[in-house]
């Protein structure tokens, strides 16, 4: 999975797998409605499966 | 009852047979209120049954409460995949469905010690100057 390798790659990313339907406050915080849905940093959300570069441009936004 | 049926095992056991670097999981659960607790457990005890290199310890959220803060795990069933470090890799949740296969490669990935993302994506990354937490909301499948 994409955000366990970028946990891999650096000590500052954490990714971490939500279940949402045992986590329905979580749900409802992200307002997740389709999944997979991925959220970095409570800020940037993508819904479905993000390829490698697509995540990459949304993590270029993080550097600026 | 075992969670995993016997083509399952065998399956598991082939795709960690390269395992060579330990790792561990981490699971938390809790006594009272936690839906899928003792079958979270069960099941990565199942796993780390197939391989010799991959092994369990388990922890409550409230009795280990510093252990939980220390890898800041907030809520149950939880698992930290550990290798010779934290790499930051956690499931929330009982890892079913697609989510198992995830964790299987997670093992893969921490006992390898490297992402294996694309040389550009690895040079990006390296431009972060503080903490990223990226997390992937799915429902079992």
């Amino acid at each position: 999975m994409l955000a366990y390798q970028l946990a891999m790659e650096s000590d500052l990313i954490q990714g971490h797998m939500v279940e949402v339907i045992e986590f329905p406050h979580l749900g409802n915080k992200y307002e997740v409605m389709g999944v997979p849905r991925t959220v970095i940093d409570e800020t940037i959300h993508i819904e479905g499966a993000v390829p490698e570069p697509m995540l990459m441009a949304e993590f270029e936004k993080l550097l600026q | 009852m075992a969670l995993l049926n016997a083509e399952i095992r065998k399956d598991v056991k082939a795709a960690l047979a390269d395992v060579k670097q330990p790792v561990v999981f981490k699971v938390f659960t809790q006594e009272i209120e936690c839906q899928y607790c003792k079958e979270t457990r069960e099941l990565v005890q199942e796993v780390s049954a197939l391989s010799d290199n991959v092994s369990v310890e388990v922890y409550d959220l409230v009795k280990d409460q510093a252990v939980a803060e220390s890898l800041g795990i907030d809520k149950v069933p939880a698992i930290a995949v550990i290798g010779k470090k934290d790499y930051g890799i956690r499931m929330f949740g009982i890892p079913s469905g697609y989510e198992f296969g995830s964790l299987i490669e997670s093992i893969k990935l921490v006992s390898d010690g490297e992402s294996g993302l694309a040389a550009e994506t690895k040079e990006l990354v390296a431009k972060l100057t503080k903490p990223v937490n990226i997390q992937v909301f799915i429902t079992p499948t």
